[in-house]
């Protein structure tokens, strides 16, 4: 076989970011987007799928049914070796329609906007209470164990009806699940501890049912809506999407905001929610997390860009660059919490868009616009160069941020 | 201007709500999206683009009168 130029590898994936540049994308990112803005790329397993840099382009294709979620499929572009399922349900968001539609339609519902904005005193509650410890507590503090984490834990413990009481056992498993660095066998393990977790759950809550989401996805069993494995592994999925996602956009946007004083200025000084959801919006995008791209494989031929992605080639949606493109967002480098940034694909785009991003998004405004209200005098308590960001994370943070007030 | 929502293509990400509460609802038991007034009145229409345009699902429709 032979490889045209056109197809050889220009770069590894993932790319490394520059030194010093903690909430900038790989330059190597930007460099593709002006010069190939569709371009073969190397994975760890040898695979050389397409990357996409352009946020056009990274929208149009993740609204095309012809590329598949399908991680099962040959040729989808995965990010690690594939855990072995034990027979248990992969979960939707790898998952094509109908089945995918057909298993996110059951938690629809409670993730509806009207729905999570009911929750907005609990949210406030809980942060109030996670800032009135930490304020109780020794300097330096770690604003990654002391608040980023135990705020979308209680959160998401109190939305699916999980008792926080365990969390040191599901914050772990979470952990191990989404580490870049941990060995398929011990993906599998933490999954299925996690599984057997949840499936006694259900178990209480088909017994005593709550008014939780837990006990809705639970009634569904016995109605035959949905099978016990598929409600123990939407469980996982939720659980698990609901702790390390938030948690680094508090500590990562925190760090974000204490570099670029004016902008904190927006959110300490102010007390208008319009403000805190445009910011949330602005960070999202400025920061976007979910640095390993969305990945999909080509059911069909598609022509973008001047290429033609074949029927099962694989194909990454780089959308922290997406979110940096200057065509969809004029100077995207800078932080500006005054923009509207609402467009960004942070959460993704297509069918298979975040399902918790309401959720997300409130968790988010309470934070940031209550922290550094309550607590004007924040800052970074450790040398700068000894902050360790999570470069092996699926998704993308800062291990620890020591802060002092 | 006038809007629509296509059903059948509608994901319940709620997105449409969240740019333009007044034009635009889930329906409760799976959150699909549901048009409230499809002539939005004067002073939202841009709104109603925005909720269009960020529409994972590409389920809503705009025509501009």
């Amino acid at each position: 076989m032979t490889t045209s130029p056109t197809t050889a590898p220009t770069a590894e994936f993932p790319l490394p970011r520059a030194a010093g540049c903690p909430f900038d994308p790989p330059p190597r990112l930007r460099e593709l987007q002006d010069e190939a803005p569709l371009a073969r790329v190397r994975l760890w397993d040898g695979s050389t799928p397409w990357l996409v840099t352009r946020y056009a382009d990274q929208r149009t294709l993740l609204a095309d049914p012809r590329l598949s979620s399908d991680v099962t499929r040959p040729g989808y572009p995965a990010a690690a070796p594939r855990r072995d399922t034990g027979g248990n349900s992969i979960g939707f968001i790898l998952m094509d329609d109908p089945e995918h539609a057909r298993l996110r339609r059951m938690v629809t519902a409670p993730f509806a906007i009207r729905r999570v904005e009911a929750m907005r005193p609990a949210v406030q509650r809980i942060v109030d209470e996670q800032i009135d410890a930490m304020l109780a507590g020794p300097q330096p503090a770690d604003l990654v164990e002391a608040f980023a984490l135990p705020v979308p834990s209680l959160v998401i413990c109190e939305l699916l009806g999980v008792p926080y009481a365990d969390h040191d056992f599901f914050q772990e498993n979470s952990r191990s699940l989404v580490r870049r660095t941990t060995s398929a066998q011990e993906r599998s393990a933490s999954f299925e501890a996690l599984h057997e977790y949840l499936d006694d759950l259900i178990s209480r809550k088909l017994a005593q049912p709550q008014d939780d989401l837990l006990s809705e996805l639970a009634a569904r069993v016995p109605r035959g809506e949905l099978s016990r494995g598929d409600a123990a592994g939407i469980g996982v999925l939720l659980l698990v999407a609901g702790h390390e996602t938030t948690a680094n956009m508090i500590a990562l946007g925190t760090l974000a905001l204490l570099d670029h004083p004016d902008q904190l200025a927006v959110l300490r000084d102010g007390d208008d929610p319009k403000a805190a959801a445009r910011a949330v919006e602005e960070l999202l995008r400025y920061l976007n997390i979910t640095h390993g791209g969305r990945r999909r494989v080509a059911l069909a031929d598609i022509e973008i860009a001047g290429q033609v992605i074949r029927a099962g080639e694989g194909v990454i949606m780089a959308n922290d660059i997406g979110n940096r493109d200057p065509e969809a967002f004029p100077d995207p480098d800078r932080l500006d919490l005054g923009r509207d940034a609402r467009r960004h694909v942070a959460f993704g785009f297509g069918v298979h868009q975040c399902l918790g991003q309401p959720l997300a998004r409130l968790e988010l405004q309470v934070v940031y616009g209550t922290l550094y209200r309550r607590v004007p005098t924040l800052r970074v308590a450790a040398d700068r160069d000894s902050l360790r960001f999570k470069h092996d994370g699926v998704i993308y943070g800062v291990y620890e941020l020591p802060v002092s007030w | 201007m006038k809007v629509t929502v296509d059903q059948e293509k509608c994901v319940s990400s709620g997105q449409c709500v969240m740019s333009a509460p007044d034009v635009f609802d889930q329906r409760e038991e799976d959150g699909v999206a549901v048009v409230l007034t499809a002539q939005p009145p004067a002073g939202q229409e841009e709104d109603v683009r925005t909720a269009a345009a960020v529409c994972p699902a590409l389920a809503i429709t705009v025509v501009e009168e």
